[in-house]
């Protein structure tokens, strides 16, 4: 560790030692912006029917349009250019898994924090529920909560939260409780400050770090399990194409050879996921003081 | 260790009058389902005298007395659709997703176990640095996706294996089974894989990191020093010390793939209880819904109090901690 240097200048030195975790973070970043400029980039509005003929569906990759320019790679049934509906179904999808990952961070971390300041009752009421969700997997929660709400954004956003604020609200309470066993909290609430000042300004910020670590991994899971919902046709409405989605609708193509309808929107996807994990496992190896060499 | 084992089981009983509430309310009090039984033309008197009968008229507590009542004696209603009762229509699934589980988790710890115990007996070699990468993937990668790949590559592409269905099965003890014929075993290979493929990865990690800790230890140390062959000192000592997260991740990880089965049951048009669990969603079959639910429930509580047992039964410090 350099002396002078601030923490997160330290942070980013040992970040960039890591080649992998390099690239896979360029990778999301790629991605982000992909995603966010998917309107301006694309070559097609895919959900502007007057646009699309029939006469192009399931093309395969390199075929050239009624619109007179190459699908790289291919066009769906419905006659789409598949590069981009990609491109709008990872803007749905990156934008699921980062609206869940916070919700669910706000909520998780929350619980878990107020319930180890707090203690007593409190505390153990909501730690039990906790770990009685962690033991049950998360994805027959999104599923089930999927189907009982019904479809929608909202609806699928809230089965993805209820799903996953667990694993922050655990996160939380283990790193609050050994916080707060520390001399400065211990100071802090000798002092007039009230509770809820020293939870937010003093406990919240030093269990931050095994948050953001869980956060990345959460974020990444949320839109595989979108996707996965979306597979199986619980996720989102079909006028938000998201990439689980494209797959999905792909699949009965891919039995006769027409792969492309379904592996490039996977492709997109894994990729995405894989990134932002390798990217979650470099900080968490980086944060880990065992691991520090 | 008795009075350890009575207090698991009343906390697993109250986990499950707990539970049993929770998916209650949930199926049943969101949403209505006399939408489903009354057709909307139907007079009023008709209509009071359906909602009498199923009991819809009395306060939500009696009804779920009622239905719990039933459920204890292993009534859980009939299906709306399959029209049966729903209890068989579970346990006649559940041999397909039970073999297809077995199979995966079987294979992800055969597989998985030695893998993790190389990569972390020499963390710096190639080989060990190809299986930490293998098991990034299998983590990373959504199943659903995964079973895709597999069905395009073995199925369409190569065609050596089939894409979906449980092929020839043998009856043994009462049901039938795939992996008695080698027709059904080349339809179980494809679901079974795909299914073992997380669990993989995560019993490599396992492995890998107990490992990695046990070779520092004076254990070890003591027994390199005693002249101790490297392959003996594997199997005697860092097995034996990995086996309890081992034994622990296992049957809960037993559970958790009945759940991941679900996925997998449907891209393989596997016949089992996952898929009855989505079409029962899509058809809104709302007691098979809650049957599966509470059975679900039932069995994740009952292998935790099974591995909590276990646990103490392997560790006495946990047996001493926790009844003291």
């Amino acid at each position: 560790m350099s002396g002078g240097a601030s923490p997160l200048a330290t942070f980013w030195g040992n970040f960039v030692e890591n080649r992998v975790a390099v690239v896979a973070l360029a990778v999301v970043v790629a991605i982000l912006v992909l995603a966010v400029a998917a309107p301006l980039i694309a070559p097609q509005d895919p959900y502007d029917l007057a646009g699309l003929s029939l006469l192009d569906a399931r093309r395969g990759p390199g075929h050239v349009g009624a619109g007179g320019y190459v699908h790289w790679l291919g066009t769906d049934a419905q006659g789409r250019d598949l590069v981009s509906a990609i491109l709008y179904g990872l803007r749905i999808s990156v934008q699921m898994g980062l609206l869940a990952g916070m919700f669910a961070l706000i909520i998780g971390a929350s619980l878990g924090i107020t319930a180890a300041y707090l203690g007593g009752r409190l505390e153990s009421l909501v730690m039990r529920v906790v770990d009685l969700q962690l033991s049950f997997p998360a994805i027959l929660l999104a599923l089930v909560l999927a189907a009982l709400l019904g479809q929608g954004k909202g609806q699928l956003i809230a089965a993805l939260v209820a799903a996953q604020y667990a694993y922050f609200a655990r996160t939380a309470y283990g790193a609050a409780t050994a916080e707060r066993r520390k001399d400065y909290i211990e100071a802090a609430a000798a002092t007039p400050l009230s509770g809820r000042r020293i939870v937010f300004r003093h406990l919240l910020p030093n269990c931050m770090p095994p948050l953001i670590v869980v956060a990345t991994v959460q974020i990444a899971n949320a839109i595989a399990l979108e996707a996965t919902l979306s597979f199986l046709g619980l996720g989102l409405p079909v006028t938000e194409p998201s990439l689980g989605m494209l797959i999905s609708n792909g699949f009965p193509y891919m039995m006769s050879g027409r792969y492309w309808i379904s592996v490039y929107p996977g492709i997109a996807l894994v990729v995405l996921i894989v990134a932002i994990n390798l990217v979650g496992d470099q900080i968490r190896d980086q944060i880990n003081p065992r691991l520090r060499r | 260790m008795t009075g350890f084992a009575i207090q698991r089981l009343l906390q697993a009983i109250a986990v499950m009058l707990v539970m049993s509430a929770i998916v209650f309310l949930g199926v049943y009090a969101i949403g209505d389902p006399m939408e489903l039984l009354i057709p909307p033309e139907a007079p009023q008197d008709i209509r009071r005298e359906i909602v009498a009968r199923f009991g819809l008229d009395r306060p939500l507590w009696v009804q779920y007395l009622t239905f719990l009542g039933n459920v204890v004696q292993g009534d859980f209603g009939r299906s709306f659709i399959y029209n049966m009762p729903v209890l068989d229509l579970i346990l006649g699934r559940l041999p397909a997703t039970l073999e297809l589980t077995l199979a995966a988790v079987l294979g992800a710890t055969l597989i998985g176990v030695p893998l993790g115990i190389y990569a972390g007996y020499r963390p710096d070699r190639a080989g060990a640095r190809i299986v930490m990468a293998l098991s990034i993937l299998g983590f990373s990668v959504p199943t659903f996706w995964v079973g895709l790949i597999l069905i395009l590559t073995f199925a369409v592409s190569l065609g050596w294996l089939p894409a979906g269905g449980r092929g020839a099965t043998v009856e043994l003890l009462g049901t039938q089974w795939s992996f008695l014929t080698a027709n059904g075993l080349s339809h179980l290979l494809l679901p079974a894989l795909n299914l073992a493929l997380f669990k993989l990865a995560m019993m490599i990690r396992l492995a890998r990191a107990g490992t990695r800790e046990i070779m520092l230890t004076d254990t070890v140390q003591f027994a390199r020093a005693a002249g101790l062959a490297e392959t003996t000192i594997l199997r005697h000592h860092v097995l034996k010390l990995i086996a309890i997260p081992i034994v622990t991740v296992f049957g809960l990880e037993l559970g958790s793939t009945l759940a991941f089965a679900v996925v997998t049951e449907t891209i393989f048009s596997w016949p089992g209880l996952g898929k009855l669990i989505i079409d029962s969603i899509t058809n809104l079959d709302r007691p098979v819904m809650v049957a599966y639910l509470i059975l679900v429930a039932l069995l994740f509580v009952t292998i935790n109090l099974v591995v909590d047992i276990l646990y103490a039964a392997l560790d006495p410090r946990v047996r001493r901690g926790r009844t003291a």
